[in-house]
């Protein structure tokens, strides 16, 4: 895990060019404030994704990178280029959009040769390219259908090689998977990553989707209410999230809120409301002093359950099983703590019998497994 | 290998709803039956059955003032349909697309002819076009037919225009398009089956229109309905018998033909 973060951050800092630069954003819709003053580095070549809940301002964002919505305020910034005042037509970005809006009385063909035709390409140009664009979906051998007579992920795939055979700078994904199956879903992301690595094009993607975000990107950025909560590498965001918001929206958290008892160089000790007390290894978020108000996360995955001796944690508490969910690969515990704290559990499925409901439990986590964040 | 009882209702001829659905075609088709029939009757009066024939229809041929009414019809239908369909598709591109001060009132404003009375249509034109002194003629008549034609036609094209995919016009200005050829090479072919459709239901409506003619009609002007109108005031021949009859198998086969692209297209859109 961490050789990954070493990786992304590799990449992050060596990749100086900035293909997209988003400065001090703001859009207002009929005095509804859509985005809020957002800052953006979209690095050359990156997989960038932004992500949010719906309404956070994602896609409006993204519409502004497209060009089919003027900033409030701020600058869009395109290989350095200011965008403001520049049309759709004119931005060297090309749109996945999440209807797909492929042209219904066109083949898929015709869809493809759409914007190398307005661009007077010669017809052995046109040829090769849209060929090869579709070629590069898989799609060579459906050119003269029409949309109508395609399924969703072939639709998916047109939309994609229309982008693609323009050889944008940017591709912009907005939700580009949202309107397919979950089977369909997963064979399309391994797709659109395979693209991304093979063509080395910047793509920025808007997805409500943290599993999708966190196994496809460079980077992500999480959106809430119109701003930007933090920026990292996928096992950044979801190992070290910096506001509670991206702790509870990436993955399932267990969060406690406390206030901070004691801190010392490199742990904080936490005590919540109900008398529980967490110990928790400090990061680099190193600012907190006693009586702070802070939230701590706990993942799920990082909680052991045990029911006879457990070895020797400082976070060590005794509780009852309350819920026992089978899923499959995981078995998801609900556990009851003395305090009255209810706090879920994940543990991989081990082929053990399962536990009854309301029998006394351990649980335990380490110091260095959750993390404390101030509100 | 037991088959399921077939529900008993189905045994029965005559249900009250067959008797009521029976009744009720009869009552608005006999009367077009009956005039079908009596337009191959060879005798002059309607009360004698002279055997069949075809006399009317081709004494239909050579009558003069009957082709010269269909030519005036078929002029003021066409010039109303044309100038409306220019007119009405860019009302509803423009009321769907664009955001104005008193879009609302506009909107219920352009649908309006849908539901005023002809008659007072009829009237209010004959009223103005006195009243800024235009002389009456053939072209009197095609502009208060623009009236309702234009109506017709932003209404179905926009009913169009709210199912297609608001993303289309976006995805054109990404890949390069400006605006102009947007409209032209995305947004209008994907309108064209609800234009055309718009289209032949104005045609279908202009053609048979005779109250709004038969007030802003100038000297010479004469459309069909008109022609049709003062030859039944002495009565009713034989010939307009066969004129009807032609003009309802026209006016069924433009019905049908436009509803049939309005269902490809819409069917086109639902599998999409």
């Amino acid at each position: 895990m961490s050789q990954t973060v070493i990786q992304n951050q590799d990449v992050a800092e060596t990749g100086t060019k900035l293909d997209v630069e988003l400065r001090k954003v703001f859009k207002v819709f009929n005095g509804e404030t859509a985005v809020r003053g957002i800052d953006l580095e979209i690095h050359q070549g990156e997989f960038f994704s932004i992500l949010g809940p719906s309404g956070c301002g994602k896609t409006t964002t993204l519409r502004m990178i497209a060009g089919f919505e003027e900033p409030t305020g701020g600058e869009v910034l395109i290989r350095g280029q200011s965008m403001a005042n520049v049309p759709p037509y004119k931005r060297p970005v090309n749109t996945v959009f999440q209807s797909y809006a492929l042209f219904g009385h066109m083949t898929v063909w015709d869809n493809v040769a759409f914007g190398l035709r307005l661009q007077k390409s010669s017809k052995s140009e046109l040829q090769t390219r849209v060929g090869e664009a579709l070629q590069l979906v898989k799609m060579e051998n459906l050119a003269r259908r029409y949309p109508a007579q395609l399924s969703g992920g072939q639709q998916q795939r047109v939309a994609l090689a229309r982008a693609l055979v323009n050889r944008p700078t940017v591709v912009l994904l907005d939700e580009p998977l949202g309107a397919l199956d979950l089977k369909l879903r997963k064979e399309m992301q391994m797709e659109l990553s395979n693209l991304h690595r093979d063509l080395g094009v910047t793509f920025v993607m808007v997805t409500h989707d943290q599993e999708e975000a966190l196994s496809l990107s460079d980077r992500i950025a999480v959106m809430n209410q119109g701003r930007i909560e933090q920026i990292g590498s996928p096992s950044q965001i979801y190992e070290y999230p910096q506001t509670p918001f991206v702790a509870d929206f990436i993955g399932d958290t267990n969060l406690f809120q406390g206030q901070v008892e004691a801190s010392y160089p490199s742990s904080l000790q936490v005590v919540t409301p109900n008398g529980l007390t967490i110990h928790v290894k400090l990061h680099d978020n190193g600012q907190l002093a006693p009586g702070d108000s802070v939230v701590v996360s706990i993942r799920p995955e990082k909680i052991h359950v045990s029911s006879g001796a457990a070895p020797e944690q400082m976070n060590y508490y005794d509780g009852t099983l309350k819920n026992v969910m089978y899923m499959g690969t995981h078995v998801h515990y609900v556990v009851e703590l003395k305090s009255g704290d209810k706090v879920t559990v994940f543990q991989t499925n081990r082929a053990m019998a399962l536990p009854s409901l309301n029998t006394p439990v351990q649980i335990y986590w380490s110091a260095a497994d959750c993390i404390a964040l101030s509100v | 290998m037991t088959s399921l009882p077939s529900p008993p209702r189905s045994k029965r001829s005559f249900s009250w709803q067959f008797v009521i659905t029976l009744l009720m075609y009869s009552f608005m088709y006999i009367p077009i039956l009956v005039l079908a029939f009596y337009s191959f009757n060879a005798s002059r009066f309607s009360s004698t059955w002279g055997g069949f024939s075809l006399r009317w229809y081709s004494s239909l041929l050579n009558d003069s003032r009957i082709l010269s009414a269909l030519g005036d019809s078929l002029r003021v239908a066409i010039c109303a349909v044309v100038i409306s369909a220019v007119l009405g598709t860019m009302m509803a591109v423009g009321l769907a697309k664009y955001r104005f001060p008193g879009k609302g009132l506009y909107r219920g404003v352009s649908y309006l002819p849908l539901i005023i009375p002809d008659i007072a249509i009829a009237v209010a034109t004959l009223v103005f076009l006195v009243s800024i002194g235009a002389s009456l003629s053939l072209w009197t008549i095609i502009a208060a037919h623009i009236v309702f034609c234009l109506a017709y036609i932003a209404v179905v094209v926009s009913t169009r225009l709210t199912g297609l995919n608001p993303h289309l016009e976006e995805a054109a200005l990404d890949l390069g398009a400006t605006p102009f050829q947007a409209f032209l090479k995305v947004l209008l072919p994907e309108l064209m089956p609800a234009i055309f459709s718009g289209c032949l239901l104005a045609f279908v409506l202009s053609m048979d229109d005779l109250l709004i003619a038969s007030f802003t009609a100038g000297g010479g002007a004469n459309t069909l309905p008109m022609e049709i109108f003062s030859r039944v005031r002495t009565g009713v021949k034989p010939d307009i018998n066969a004129l009807s009859v032609i003009l309802i198998l026209f006016s069924g086969f433009l019905a049908f033909l436009s509803e049939y692209i309005r269902f490809k297209s819409e069917q086109r859109r639902l599998r999409q």
